[in-house]
């Protein structure tokens, strides 16, 4: 196990230097000169010079590679030239609220996606079977941002049941302000006992769940459903069955706990790519995460913030991956092997 | 087969799952009617009529006019070709990419491989989407921006595919023969481990292309994919979008067109790879 552990380790900070390297050569090409864009339009020939020096653009490439890595290293993640704050701290404020979102349409995925995907294998080639095919897949195609739009013209314009857009109403924060904690509001609204922007969140949490929980939820359905084919044709099924055991209890006492192993590194897979999926979700219902984040400093050619975006997403994604197979390790011993 | 197994649903193999072949026939009408687009469109691609703008849907107008005066199903149609085009240009350039790479690391194993899969790795963390968006902000908005960013994410997939059933083929009986018998190392690649290693790549490729309909049409979406006046769905719903309310045809429309090829694809997807799973047959 140490040495799973070690050689693991090591691929995961393999990939990270990559990362680093990968995100440093895609920002040098970015359109731009950061220079210009700190100094403003109307800067002088000098203070162009000193934006320069400051940032160390007169510097040979390696030396500025190192600089780089050094300064992300001391927690120095560059100025976004935008908010001119730095890009670290306004990233501690943004991620925050993704995950809020993301955590939220996860939980909704599996309350959604594990039943169904019993229910189809309990009914196997009937219409709750059909049913669950054909939604699942639809789930997986439709395009998010369509999605997004939908729900949000329908549920929050037409019907008006959902705000439309924002995490919390704005007038709250004079009449009863947040205490800030972890940034996560619903986790600072429920420890402070903070009860009107809790349910306001709650509400503006909805629509943007749904949307982002689309996909994972119709790939949990899709997986649950073909593993606990899959486990039916075990021995132990059968032997259940000749036991007395019901078709229903036998999927959901012994099939299930099995069929849902792979699941641990699906719904780490289905993470990083509901956070990037977010993005679209968030520029439609003005969420105010990554998502809406990256986009703004997109529109901006905001360098520094861009890469401070790629950078803490793909280093989500390998913590994320190097987690699930550690845990993977301890609970599956053959996967040590591979 | 065990005589307790009668409950058990046997599948009986070769049997053509329904739901695939909705699939290839809905892939088959998008493909059709994107290459018929210019004889079956009622209108001419891109032509605005600002008498007739925001019109309903209509007799004239079957999916009704956009902010512009545009008929939306012309629109459409023409937006299947943008889409098609992208989609077959991504999967051919990044599956020639992952495929050679890949097979080259499995065959040749050792250091090789293990450089070619820790790059494949850098850029699997990064997720698809952040990938193409970083890549289009450089390369600018266009077609081929989001051909190339997309293909950039996509390959490494293939790659990694690629490698694992190519180490495996690399241990047949018939590539040691090949060997033995002193054929150069490109030969063996090209002739046994390549042709070998492809039919899960091509069920990968078929699995894919609902993906990168749908990442396609979110670079459009975000303004960094097609741009006016090519007719694209992403950047139709885009360009639309604060028209909705009022108007429900201008965005529902191209996003029921990329809805229903993504559906088809990952149908068609679903179902070949049910055919060609081996386990399946055993069974």
């Amino acid at each position: 196990m140490p040495r799973y552990v070690a050689r693991r380790l090591g691929q995961a900070f393999l990939v990270v230097a990559g990362v680093v390297v990968l995100t440093f050569v895609v920002t040098r090409l970015l359109p731009g000169d950061p220079a210009v864009a700190f100094a403003g339009p109307k800067a002088t020939p000098q203070q162009l010079a000193e934006a320069r020096a400051r940032f160390g653009l007169d510097d040979p490439l390696p030396v500025q590679l190192w600089n780089y890595v050094r300064d992300l290293a001391t927690g120095d993640w560059g100025t976004s030239l935008r908010t001119r704050r730095p890009v670290l701290s306004d990233l501690y404020v943004a991620f925050p609220a993704s995950l809020e979102l993301v955590g939220a349409a996860l939980l909704l995925a599996v309350l959604a996606g594990i039943p169904a995907g019993v229910l189809a294998a309990r009914h196997r080639t009937r219409l709750p079977d059909l049913g669950v095919r054909v939604g699942g897949m639809l789930a997986v195609s439709v395009p998010v941002f369509w999605l997004a739009l939908a729900l949000q013209t329908v549920f929050a314009g037409s019907l008006d049941w959902f705000p439309v857009a924002g995490e919390y109403d704005a007038a709250l924060d004079t009449t009863s302000p947040l205490t800030l904690w972890t940034n996560i509001t619903l986790v600072d609204a429920l420890i402070t006992g903070n009860w009107p922007i809790l349910t306001s969140t709650l509400r503006h949490l909805v629509l943007p769940a749904i949307v982002v929980a689309a996909y994972p939820a119709g790939v949990i359905a899709q997986m649950t459903r073909a593993a606990l084919i899959e486990e039916g044709g075990q021995d132990h099924v059968r032997l259940e069955r000749a036991l007395g055991f019901g078709e229903t209890s036998i999927l959901v006492r012994f099939a299930l706990r099995p069929a849902l192993n792979p699941l641990l590194s699906l719904i780490a897979l289905v993470f990083a790519y509901a956070i990037v999926n977010g993005f679209l979700v968030e520029a439609v219902f003005n969420w105010p995460g990554l998502g809406r984040y990256a986009v703004d400093a997109i529109a901006g050619s905001d360098v520094p913030a861009i890469a401070g975006v790629t950078l803490l997403v793909a280093l989500v994604y390998v913590l994320a991956n190097l987690v699930v197979d550690l845990l993977q390790g301890v609970v599956d011993p053959r996967a040590r092997q591979r | 087969m065990s005589v307790l197994s009668v409950t058990e649903p046997v599948e009986r193999p070769g049997r053509v799952d329904r739901l695939a072949v909705l699939g290839g026939a809905l892939i088959v009408l998008v493909a059709l009617s994107a290459v018929l687009a210019p004889w079956l469109a009622p209108y001419e691609e891109n032509t605005p009529d600002p008498l007739h703008s925001l019109d309903p849907p209509s007799g004239a107008h079957w999916f009704g006019t956009d902010f512009a005066g545009r008929d939306v199903l012309t629109q459409v149609l023409y937006g299947g070709r943008t889409s098609l085009t992208v989609v077959v240009a991504v999967l051919t350039v990044s599956a020639l990419v992952g495929v050679t790479l890949g097979v080259v690391a499995g065959y040749a194993g050792g250091l090789t491989r293990d450089v070619i899969m820790r790059v494949t790795d850098v850029f699997l963390a990064f997720p698809a989407l952040l990938l193409s968006l970083a890549l289009a902000v450089v390369l600018g908005p266009s077609v081929t921006t989001a051909i190339v960013a997309i293909a950039a994410t996509w390959w490494p997939w293939y790659a990694r595919l690629a490698a694992s059933v190519a180490a495996s083929v690399a241990t047949r009986p018939y590539v040691d023969a090949a060997r033995c018998l002193g054929v150069p190392a490109p030969l063996i690649v090209l002739r046994h481990v390549l042709p070998n290693s492809l039919t899960p790549v091509l069920v990968q490729v078929s699995l894919d292309a609902g993906g990168v309909i749908l990442t396609a049409a979110a670079l459009s979406y975000l303004g960094l994919g097609a741009r006016e006046p090519v007719a694209e769905w992403g950047l139709m719903v885009q360009q639309s979008q604060t028209y909705f309310t009022t108007n429900w045809w201008v965005v529902t429309f191209p996003g029921l067109a990329i809805l229903v090829t993504a559906f088809a694809f990952n149908l068609l997807g679903e179902g070949l790879r049910a055919a060609l799973d081996p386990r399946r047959v055993i069974k």
